[in-house]
């Protein structure tokens, strides 16, 4: 066998040509360029926030309120509460639908109807969110009568529903099929089976998929615009207007004041180190949880 | 670190374990076991509330098509298709035309697309093929943390860094070199389509990027090798065992970016400068279809001005819901179908 493969003989090889290795190089630079330039606006825009939003913030903007317009000083206290309080409005709708999805996923979506709903949440992924803005606007906006942070919420809800449901159906899926049949074979109902061993068995993989959709939403100012619309004011009453972070970086940035651009920046800063702190606690909480448990 | 903001399509391998049929009852032959018999009530009621959230899903997207065509049907009763081919957009007078901001929308995006596209390219290639293992980390986590920065936060970036920068530099260079092609000419303003145009590019970079370089890694190894027994330098086994082979996927990742250019806002908004013209410089300011209805929708007085942003609005998720099917379509294509599990 091994006598019918013949050996080619390494000096009829043609050596690779001067003009093919250049252009390897060529591309090889290229393709180490392109990295370059695509890191420097990351570090660029990195790099800015901290030095700026560092800069720019004191115990005033944290503490208080914003001061009417051209004054100097002020703060956004009620912008950063307001924040959070209508990403609680849209955790508390969002969360338990998007679980439940996922659930219907993976435990009872095997099937036509699953493949229609992957489809459906994959899609609605892709939904600009200014149009979620809309869509809640005519839904609740109208109905009230003013704007709120019930309709921001609701906004911000329906665009974290398909995130954490495609999630956690991934997560779930992960889970063996051998430790539901065990549960299965101890008569535990299959109710109880997805709750208790399957669901808690995926626990860690399905909160990151949750902060992971609070991360998306957290930062998102297109669909509060004509939902939550802002408030200058305290406002903790789901059925009023509510100030929130993205809100005043955005009137902020685009308006004439240097103190204002510098509040601007602050905000920004905070906003990420409130999104990158709360996805980091929540991870270290679950990380801390399962190890102890297991 | 949760950097990765896009959920990305995955291929669901056929488990033949799982297999397609439903979980078997296990009741009847368990329940003696038990000191109760199980009722099935709590399970159909669990398995119903949990179906009850799959439809809801749907039901969201209905709404939405729902909501938004109730809205739009003031202004599609006055205008019909015209109103897609109308250049004025006059609130005073009541007359709307959506195409400047149709216009504007398309030619940002392109614009993006054209810088985005060979870089995002450039950088997968480089992190699947060239990159040192201990690199690749690193980088891939950084191009993704590009993804997770909020878009008001880019756009705040962009008005005080990007359009000085472009403004004073970059304009002034381009005008004089390229000026004669007429895209780039007329005042360096620093806010208008360019500036849009480069925002979004590097807001989608990280997207089609991560896609590439997904569909790169599901290339099977034995493409690479037998390229490079036939004696082919590096770049060759690229161009030919792996971009050649992961080319719809590639396809899939760039217009999954453009459907995020698309409807992307806020940063937009803040440099796109804001006038409802159709200008063939790219100097100029424009308008994009996200934009007008952040801009004006909150101020809309009067009940068909409100329609007509309603109806931008129906168009751009029309847009948008057809670019992205195609992107999952064409990903889909490329990642299912293939031992791709054994190798993640």
């Amino acid at each position: 066998m091994a006598s019918a493969i013949s050996i080619p003989n390494p000096t009829i090889i043609p050596p690779i040509s001067w003009r093919r290795r250049t252009l390897d190089h060529v591309m090889t630079a290229v393709s180490i360029l392109t990295v370059a330039i695509v890191l420097a606006p990351l570090l660029a825009i990195f790099g800015y926030l901290v030095y700026k939003g560092i800069g720019s913030i004191n115990i005033a903007f944290l503490t208080q309120t914003p001061k009417p317009v051209g004054e100097a000083g002020g703060g956004m206290a009620n912008a950063i509460v307001g924040s959070a309080f209508i990403l609680a409005i849209a955790s508390l709708m969002g969360v338990p639908m998007g679980i439940g999805a996922g659930i219907f996923l993976s435990e009872y979506g095997r099937n036509r109807y699953g493949d229609a709903v992957r489809f459906v949440s994959d899609v609605l992924n892709g939904v600009p969110s200014i149009v979620i803005g809309i869509v809640a606007y005519g839904l609740v906006v109208i109905r009230q009568k003013h704007f709120s942070a019930l309709a921001g919420g609701v906004a911000l809800a329906i665009m974290m529903v398909p995130t954490i449901a495609r999630t956690t159906e991934q997560m779930l899926l992960l889970v063996p099929q051998a430790i539901r049949e065990a549960a299965y074979g101890l008569g535990v109902s299959r109710w109880r089976t997805t709750l208790s061993i399957t669901l808690r068995t995926a626990t860690s993989g399905v909160i990151t998929g949750v902060m992971l959709a609070f991360a998306r939403v957290a930062g998102e100012t297109a669909p509060l615009l004509f939902t939550a619309f802002g408030n200058q004011f305290w406002n903790l009453k789901a059925d009023q207007p509510t100030a929130a972070l993205s809100l005043q970086i955005y009137t902020y940035a685009l308006s004439p004041f240097d103190d204002w651009h510098r509040q601007a920046w602050a905000g920004s800063f905070v906003l990420i180190v409130l999104i990158v702190s709360a996805v980091a606690a929540v991870r270290y909480v679950v990380r801390r949880g399962r190890l102890a448990g297991a | 670190m949760a950097n990765q903001a896009l959920p990305r399509p995955r291929f669901e391998a056929p488990d033949p374990e799982r297999g397609t049929k439903a979980i078997p009852k296990p009741e009847t032959s368990t329940a003696p076991l038990l000191a109760g018999k199980v009722s099935e009530v709590p399970d159909a009621l669990f398995g119903g509330a949990m179906r009850l959230c799959g439809l809801a899903v749907v039901g969201i997207l209905a709404l939405i098509v729902f909501e938004l065509l109730r809205g739009s049907d003031l202004s599609w009763h006055a205008f019909g298709w015209k109103f897609f081919g109308l250049q004025d957009w006059n609130p005073v007078e009541d007359k709307y035309g959506a195409l400047p901001f149709i216009y504007g929308t398309i030619v940002s995006s392109l614009l993006s697309l054209v810088i985005a596209v060979p870089l995002s390219i450039g950088v997968a290639v480089f992190i699947t093929e060239m990159c040192p293992e201990s690199l690749r980390g690193i980088l891939s986590f950084l191009t993704e943390l590009l993804a997770a920065i909020p878009s008001v936060v880019y756009g705040l970036w962009a008005i005080f860094v990007l359009v000085p920068l472009l403004r004073e530099y970059v304009q002034p260079f381009l005008g004089k070199t390229l000026g004669w092609t007429g895209l780039f000419s007329g005042p360096p303003y620093g806010v208008g389509m360019l500036a849009a145009g480069v925002i979004l590019a590097i807001m989608i970079i990280p997207i089609i990027s991560s896609i590439t370089r997904e569909v790169m890694t599901v290339v099977p190894q034995h493409q690479r090798e037998a390229v490079l027994a036939l004696g082919s330098t590096r770049w060759e086994m690229i161009r030919i065992g792996v971009l050649r082979n992961a080319r719809a996927g590639i396809v899939g990742g760039i217009i999954l970016g453009l459907g995020r250019a698309l409807g992307e806002t806020m940063a937009v908004t803040m440099v796109i400068g804001n006038r409802a013209e159709i200008a063939k410089s790219l100097f100029a300011p424009g308008y994009t279809m996200a934009s007008v209805l952040a801009n004006e929708f909150s101020e809309a007085t009067g009940d068909l001005y409100l329609s007509a942003l309603i109806e931008i609005g129906l168009a751009l998720f029309l847009v948008t819901i057809v670019v992205n099917a195609l992107a999952r379509l064409m990903v889909w294509s490329v990642t299912r179908g293939q031992p791709a599990r054994s190798t993640v």
